[in-house]
């Protein structure tokens, strides 16, 4: 499924958060977005996701989300919102009980994220038991389980610790290799966005618009961190955000 | 290579505290200790027995109550009252907490009001419950469910508020109905501050029926203690007391155990 972000505004009352944002993410492909903090980021992944409605523009889905899919636009939180009255299980059930399976086609599909994540031993146990990078990977379980056709994350991991992220990195771009996903990525680290987008997007401060796209066309799953090219591109993502970061610090500082 | 005539210092443990833990048995230690001291004071004259009647008679009187037969009349009939009333105010309670605590206009309309009747000493009212409702059971049962109503609400509204809203936006996100969200995120994430609302509602019930049965009944712990009060008879009135005071404990216990059994989520 293709998703088209067309002229897409936002604002707050007084405040315009997104300004004439455009943006296409092909079927199959991970959109990665970088900008300064409080540019819109998560305010245009809501957009996107329908959690709020733009003051003007719109969001397109192109073509028909597979048959099998229970909710084609599907978000993994920044901070996991997991139920903590829930288990590992019973958070991943959740989201399939409003969908009318039976009871053993709800429990064979938890078995199975659960089984692709690696959580099959930690299914009963509750959330407040769980390491951050065992939650994220509830969340992203949790996620798999309604069979997404668009994947939403905001800064899935930043709330991890630099080693657990790397793991966790790793996780994706197996995900990505397996599941043949479309997805936009809002992070704050380029490592990150080089490593797991093939199309990034650095915005400029609020009101964010697009200041400029990076295409990375090497296969995700192919991809060295330590190749040379990956870091040429992050240098340049760098330098175009290095302003707009700087830009934000004297605003917050300057009044 | 160190100079070890340079003083070496432990460093000073100044963490610690503020995290209370439980310990057993000082508790009833303590209350021991309390009767004991009670019960030597009276037998050795330092406390007059008009003054106070040792711990060993109010015990005399109850087993007399026990006996006759009219501890169960007085208890069941306190009991039926608290748990009608209190069932009641807290069901309504609940809901019209969880309608504040869900729709703009009914906590437009509510919210205010509640904060205004909130304070009222309910028993104030009795009165005019009697003229309402009669002189018998109903008026009782009507001033515990006025008085439980209040808390409850403002427990459970409080509590709906407090529901994480990123929680919210998760269920939305994936498809959720409402009733869902409601049933599945709302209520639980409401259900610790509903259970701290129990807490007060059940002894703002227990002050309120006594005060009601001091006031116009025949039957119950309140009119016992009452009868015993207009008598002088102290050795009745702290055996009705005291019996107040285990309605009490355990009320609290029975909640302490449903806190544990649905709030074991908890860190
Ligand atoms: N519900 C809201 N009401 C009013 N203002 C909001 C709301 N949500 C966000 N904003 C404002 O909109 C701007 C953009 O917020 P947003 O959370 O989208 O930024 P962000 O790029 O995700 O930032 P960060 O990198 O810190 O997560 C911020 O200035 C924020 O204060
Ligand atoms: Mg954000």
């Amino acid at each position: 499924m293709q998703l088209r972000i067309e002229r897409l505004s936002h604002r707050y009352g007084d405040v315009a958060v997104l300004d004439d944002v455009c943006l296409v993410v092909d079927a199959g492909r991970i959109a990665c977005i970088v900008g300064p903090s409080g540019c819109g980021k998560s305010t245009l992944l809501r957009l996107v996701g329908g959690l709020e409605e733009p003051a003007s523009g719109q969001v397109l889905q192109v073509g028909e989300p597979p048959e099998r899919s229970l909710n084609p636009l599907t978000y993994i939180f920044q901070d996991f919102a997991l139920l903590p009255w829930r288990t590992v299980a019973g958070n991943v059930s959740l989201v399939l009980e409003d969908h009318g399976l039976s009871r053993d086609d709800r429990e064979a599909i938890v078995g199975d994220v659960l089984a692709r994540t690696r959580l099959a031993d930690f299914r009963d146990a509750f959330p407040r038991q769980l390491s951050g990078g065992m939650k994220q990977r509830v969340a992203i379980a949790r996620a798999l389980a309604v069979r997404p056709a668009v994947l939403l994350m905001d800064e899935p991991l930043s709330a991890l610790d630099s080693q657990t992220r790397e793991l966790m990195m790793d996780d994706l771009v197996d995900l990505w290799k397996r599941e043949n996903l479309t997805g936009i990525y809002v992070t704050h680290n380029l490592h990150e966005a080089v490593r797991l987008g093939h199309r990034i997007v650095v915005m400029s401060r609020r009101p964010g618009r697009v200041l400029e796209t990076v295409e990375i066309d090497s296969p995700i799953w192919d991809r060295d961190p330590s190749d040379p090219a990956l870091e040429i591109t992050r240098q340049h993502l760098w330098t175009v955000m290095r302003d707009e970061a700087r830009a934000v610090d004297l605003e917050l500082t300057g009044d | 290579m160190t100079d070890t005539r340079e003083r070496a210092r432990r460093v000073h443990f100044r963490g610690g505290g503020f995290a209370p833990r439980p310990v057993r048995l000082v508790g009833p230690a303590v209350f021991l200790v309390l009767v004991a001291a009670w019960e030597a004071g009276a037998r050795t004259g330092v406390i007059s027995p008009l003054v106070l009647p040792a711990p060993s008679e109010a015990v005399g009187a109850l087993v007399e109550l026990w006996v006759s037969g009219e501890l169960w009349e007085h208890l069941a009939a306190s009991l039926s009252r608290l748990l009608l009333g209190w069932v009641s105010g807290t069901v309504l309670g609940g809901l019209i907490g969880l309608a504040i605590g869900l729709f703009s206009l009914v906590r437009a309309g509510l919210a205010p009001l509640v904060a205004a009747l909130f304070p009222i000493p309910k028993i104030a009212l009795l009165p005019l419950f009697i003229i309402w409702f009669g002189i018998g059971e109903e008026s009782k049962v009507a001033l515990i469910l006025f008085g439980t109503l209040f808390p409850t609400v403002i427990f459970t509204y409080g509590g709906v508020d407090n529901v994480d809203r990123t929680l919210i936006r998760m269920g939305q996100s994936f498809g959720l109905g409402w009733f869902s969200i409601v049933r599945k995120i709302i209520l639980p994430g409401a259900l610790p501050a509903i259970l701290s609302g129990m807490r007060v509602s059940t002894a703002i019930a227990i002050i309120l029926i006594v005060a009601a049965e001091l006031i116009a009944a025949e039957r119950g712990i309140g009119a016992y203690i009452q009868i015993a009060g207009s008598l002088f008879a102290t050795d009745q009135l702290i055996a009705g007391v005291a019996l107040l005071s285990v309605f009490g404990l355990t009320v609290n216990w029975m909640i302490a155990r449903a806190e544990r059994l649905l709030l074991r989520w908890r860190p």
